[in-house]
């Protein structure tokens, strides 16, 4: 789909940080409230704009650290249907947080969230090996996000170094 | 006590402080302060810039290179002016590599003033312009802009300021502190003034990639204008790269000559590794500043809407990072406006005279901060024009400053 670049502008203001108010995108893309919130509804609308979730470091909360690990998995694909029907049945686990078919050694990476890494130990051996057509799987913990979606989770550079006054 | 005066030069002496820094001081101090004053990127170098000088440390490039930087770069420059401006420079005896824009503006007034002679300067102006032709002999003339016409300076206001001693004019597009942008149709009325009096131009083009609304048009491509053009550029700006101090000046073969000697004699030569830094950006920087030109437009947008929302009057910038609103219906003076906010609300603006005269009734406000910086510091610029709704001239913290 061909956006203007009204619409792209929009965006990337929403990409970079969408809790702010249709007034605020308005003013920054020289546009009226009512045409920068009828722009949005569209490109909701085109699911375009899919989601707007928010980016939380879980580690940091008490009770909520949870263990992540991605999972490299091979599949014999299905004649007429190919890899869909194996990645819907994949991604229909709640444990599974993305799932994306790649090129190379391997065929779907599979992300997984559980508390422990028994857990996902388990969901791996009882319910992903298990599923049909899955010929093997290699789990990968994750030890530690630096950056995610584009967001550095902690940078150095987040600081302002500059002097307050300058010419 | 020694008086030191009778050891220093009268000139330097008497050189007024820059009104910047002034302010600096005070601000410095103080905490929770937003700044509008700061008059460089908000982002830190694209990394791969800094990558590339890292390795150049770490291979070993510490020594001297030629006077006019490495040719590598000079190439580098060359490509660039080409591509981006449609101005060919030859990389062997047309350009230099200087330390910032600031060394090659030195530079370029030592190499073309005579003691007395005269540089148009137009203001609102960058605080350095004066003080660089007074140390280099010369005498700053102002010529004064004003909001209505957007701060865009007219061939006619040039022309009346021309004197017999008139040697060259300093060009400023897009301005600090005003964002004033000089379109294809404002310089070609300005050319037709410089060649008709014999003048030279010195074009401070160091804002030309954060041009926001129309094609960015150098003086130097009009007509007989290449032959009397002297270009300065740098990283500063447009690649978030002012601390690293490095920027460059294309001209005409005889005139780099003579630059070429000063530089020598004063600098050698900018810091080897950081001209490696600077071939990166040249070669693969041009998408992060196009993302960061983006970013700064939203800002622009956003500010100048939120500004004239408030009730200061604020026309919209062609470049640059600053927006020059009016203060006048407040009754302050420049001064009194920018020493009440930061007392009172703690956001630190620059006073408009700090720039010249035209610039009183001024402030500047860089929009070089985040979003959520400047949507904070405009409801507490609100806030304050309430607080004066009352009484608009106190003044009650002005003893302090
Ligand atoms: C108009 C103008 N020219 C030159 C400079 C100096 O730039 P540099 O960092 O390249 O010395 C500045 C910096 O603020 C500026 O605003």
């Amino acid at each position: 789909m061909k956006l203007t670049n009204e619409e792209l502008e929009i965006l990337a203001i929403l990409e970079e940080n969408h809790r702010q108010s249709v007034k605020s995108i308005a003013m920054q893309v020289q546009l009226s409230e009512d045409k920068v919130a009828e722009l949005i509804k569209k490109l909701e609308d085109e699911n375009i704009i899919v989601s707007y979730p928010a980016l939380i470091d879980w580690s940091k909360v008490d009770g909520k650290e949870n263990v992540v690990a991605m999972i490299d998995v091979k599949v014999t694909p299905k004649r007429g249907v190919g890899f869909d029907e194996v990645a819907e049945k994949i991604y229909r686990f709640p444990e599974v947080t993305s799932l994306y078919l790649m090129s190379g050694a391997y065929d779907l990476s599979v992300t997984v969230e559980g508390k422990t890494m028994k857990e996902i130990a388990m969901f791996v051996s009882d319910k992903l090996s298990t599923v049909e057509n899955v010929i093997s799987t290699t789990t990968h913990f994750m030890l530690k996000k630096y950056k995610h979606d584009g967001v550095i989770i902690e940078g150095k550079e987040d600081q302002d170094r500059r002097m307050v006054v300058a010419p | 006590m020694i008086d030191y005066n009778q050891f220093l030069a009268t000139q330097a002496v008497e050189l007024k402080p820059s009104g910047i820094r002034r302010f600096f001081d005070v601000a410095s101090k103080m905490e929770n302060v937003i700044s509008l004053g700061v008059g460089e990127p908000d982002f830190v170098t694209p990394w791969a810039i800094r990558d590339m000088a890292i390795a150049s440390i770490e291979d070993g490039f510490t020594s001297y290179t030629a006077n006019p930087g490495l040719l590598e770069l000079r190439e580098e420059i060359a490509n660039y002016m080409e591509r981006s401006y449609h101005l060919s420079y030859q990389p062997e005896n047309q350009i230099i590599v200087t330390i910032g824009a600031s060394q090659a503006l030195d530079t370029a007034f030592r190499a073309l003033l005579n003691p007395g002679e005269e540089v148009l300067i137009i203001e609102p102006a960058f605080v350095s312009y004066a003080a660089l032709v007074t140390m280099a002999g010369g005498k700053p003339i102002p010529v004064s802009t004003w909001a209505e016409n957007g701060f865009k300076v007219t061939a006619e206001q040039i022309e009346k300021a021309i004197t017999p001693r008139t040697k060259a004019i300093l060009l400023c597009s897009p301005n600090n502190p005003t964002g004033a942008f000089l379109n294809k149709h404002d310089l070609s009325a300005i050319a037709e003034v410089v060649k008709k009096h014999n003048l030279i131009v010195v074009s401070d083009e160091i804002y030309a990639e954060l041009t926001y609304d129309e094609e960015y048009y150098s003086i130097a491509t009009l007509p007989g204008m290449y032959e009397r053009t002297i270009v300065i550029n740098g990283f500063s700006k447009a690649f978030a790269m002012t601390g690293w101090r490095l920027g460059y000046v294309c001209a005409p073969q005889p005139i780099i000559e003579v630059m070429l000697k000063i530089h020598q004699y004063t600098t050698m030569c900018a810091p080897h590794m950081l001209q490696h830094g600077a071939i990166e950006a040249l070669r693969n920087g041009a998408d992060q500043v196009e993302e960061m030109r983006k970013s700064y437009r939203r800002r622009r947008n956003y500010i100048v809407e939120a500004l004239n929302q408030i009730g200061l009057n604020c026309h919209l910038p062609g470049g640059a990072f600053y927006v020059f609103p009016s203060i006048q219906n407040t009754g302050l003076t420049s001064e009194q406006f920018a020493e009440q906010l930061l007392m009172k609300e703690r956001v630190a603006v620059v006073p408009g005279n700090a720039f010249g005269e035209s610039g009183e009734g001024y402030i500047r406000c860089s929009y070089a901060t985040s979003l959520q910086q400047l949507q904070e510091a405009i409801r507490r610029i609100e806030k304050f024009l309430q607080s004066l709704g009352a009484n608009p001239k106190v003044c009650e913290h002005q003893a302090s400053l």
